[in-house]
């Protein structure tokens, strides 16, 4: 695993970030100047790659595809994956990602002033495209086998380890990279800021991200990139991988309602789909990462979808995006690698700034402090607009 | 602008943008393989030259250019009719 977030750059960064409860949440004043509603954001510094990849691969990188490049890097350095191994196998990738504005409106900037498509460069195209990370780190890394970019919105990132989980399981791949990366420039989510969804608490901005508190007002956008190697069984035993854990349950539904506003019935349907397929009892599950964005209707639905499946087990939820802020296209893959080093490290992160419930979240077990406690079983939540929904069950690895 | 003014800048962007050694630069040098460009390239070598003096260049102005000193001279040219 390998993670570039405003929580930390890499796993140990993440790892204490997560346990101390520290939140990644800045204003921006660039984006008040820009005319942004909310001038809050996860603070995510764009890497220095000049020396580190060569002219080329660094003018077709824009911003969220240099954070998946760092996370990358990272995560095969962690999985044991050298340029040996990278040109003798086939490995896949199947990344989450759902836009990227910057490049786009820095090639129409050029474009309206000098009347002239050929100069906005050759790095243009590449990085304008939604299959950017893709096509940049399957050029990079030399990947041979899937590649494609998976686009649903908030759910992007799950569902790319979703489909990897499926295509390693039915045999057609032995090893998949997958994760998803979020930009954070000012052009990303001005359209987002828009609609009003984003928390105005700007006078405290460590406190603005408060999911499941009774006087939360919005979520707080944020990015980065996580990546993932999803591997068969077969083959992590074959190269002596340490398998750090096991995708037991990939559950998805659709809304078939409205295109912004959330519902219980949609989640409930997602998350009994992975439980069927771990065939594990909703009991078993020791931790729910919870998609829980801040927003007070988001957040109220999902509360009452989890209380709908655990109910009595009284499972304990917290809500990562508490301290990242909504990393949008890379939470779904984000959260699972927070809830990855939980599970590894026996702890729950805290859903900070949890201090009063609500009628909803009341029935919950949110955990708002640092809890020390063995994980052998999680579920982790993603939900995006248009109303699709991905749930994953994960199980510690075999030692 | 002065002829070794104009050098100099061209020399420049090029170890700047196509990260090449300055010693690599040498005016009987081929420009094609010292920067070791690829069609890409070639875009991204109109965008320099339009940013830094000013005009643009068809692509097929590109086809008489061997060495650096047949660019030298091309941009020289170009400039002085400004």
């Amino acid at each position: 695993m390998g993670i570039y977030s405003c929580i930390g750059k890499n796993m140990e960064e993440v790892r204490d970030a997560l346990f101390q409860g520290k939140s990644g949440i800045i204003l921006d004043p660039e984006r008040k100047a820009f005319g942004y509603r909310s001038g809050l954001t996860g603070l995510v510094e764009r890497p220095l790659l000049k020396g580190i990849l060569d002219r080329r691969a660094r003018v077709m990188l824009p911003e969220q595809g240099e954070f998946a490049y760092m996370a990358t890097v990272e995560a095969l350095k962690n999985a044991g994956i050298d340029d040996d191994y990278l040109d003798s196998h086939e490995i896949g990738i199947i990344y989450g990602n759902d836009s990227s504005a910057k490049p786009v409106m820095e090639a129409i900037d050029i474009i309206r002033d000098k009347k002239d498509t050929l100069l906005v460069g050759s790095g243009s195209v590449f990085q304008t495209m939604n299959s950017t990370v893709t096509m940049n780190l399957s050029t990079i890394f030399r990947f041979k086998g899937i590649n494609y970019t998976l686009s649903a919105a908030c759910a992007s990132g799950s569902h790319a380890i979703g489909t990897g989980y499926h295509f390693i399981k039915t045999g057609l791949q032995d090893m998949i990279v997958c994760g998803g990366a979020q930009e954070v420039n000012i052009y990303s989510m001005g359209n987002f800021d828009a609609l009003s969804a984003f928390s105005i608490r700007e006078s405290a901005p460590a406190t603005a991200s408060r999911p499941f508190d009774r006087d939360r007002d919005g979520l707080v956008p944020s990015g980065g990139a996580a990546t993932l190697v999803l591997e068969s069984l077969e083959s992590a035993l074959k190269r002596g991988a340490t398998i750090l854990g096991e995708i037991i349950g990939y559950g998805f539904s659709s809304n078939g309602g409205h295109i912004s506003n959330p519902t219980v019935d949609g989640p409930v349907r997602a998350i009994n789909m992975s439980i069927k397929e771990s065939g594990l009892m909703a009991k078993e599950i020791d931790y729910i990462n919870a998609h829980a964005t801040s927003t007070p209707v988001g957040d109220a639905k999902e509360a009452k979808a989890i209380d709908a499946v655990f109910g009595e087990a009284r499972t304990p939820v917290s809500s990562t995006k508490s301290m990242t802020g909504h990393e949008c296209w890379m939470s779904g893959a984000s959260e699972i690698i927070y809830s990855m080093i939980m599970m590894k490290d026996g702890f729950i992160a805290p859903n900070i700034n949890f201090e009063n419930p609500d009628e909803d979240s009341a029935k919950l077990n949110i955990i708002s402090k640092t809890l020390e406690k063995n994980i052998d079983v999680f579920l982790s939540n993603s939900f995006g607009f248009g109303g699709t929904n991905s749930s994953l069950i994960i199980r510690k690895g075999i030692k | 602008m002065e002829t070794a003014e104009i050098i100099e800048k061209i020399n420049h962007f090029m170890v700047e943008e196509f990260e090449v050694e300055l010693g690599t630069i040498t005016p009987q040098a081929n420009l094609r393989e010292t920067l070791q460009l690829d069609s890409l390239d070639y875009i991204d070598l109109v965008v320099v030259i339009e940013s830094n003096f000013g005009f643009k260049v068809k692509a097929e102005d590109f086809t008489g250019i061997i060495t650096f000193q047949d660019f030298y001279n091309y941009v020289i040219a170009k400039v002085g009719k400004q």
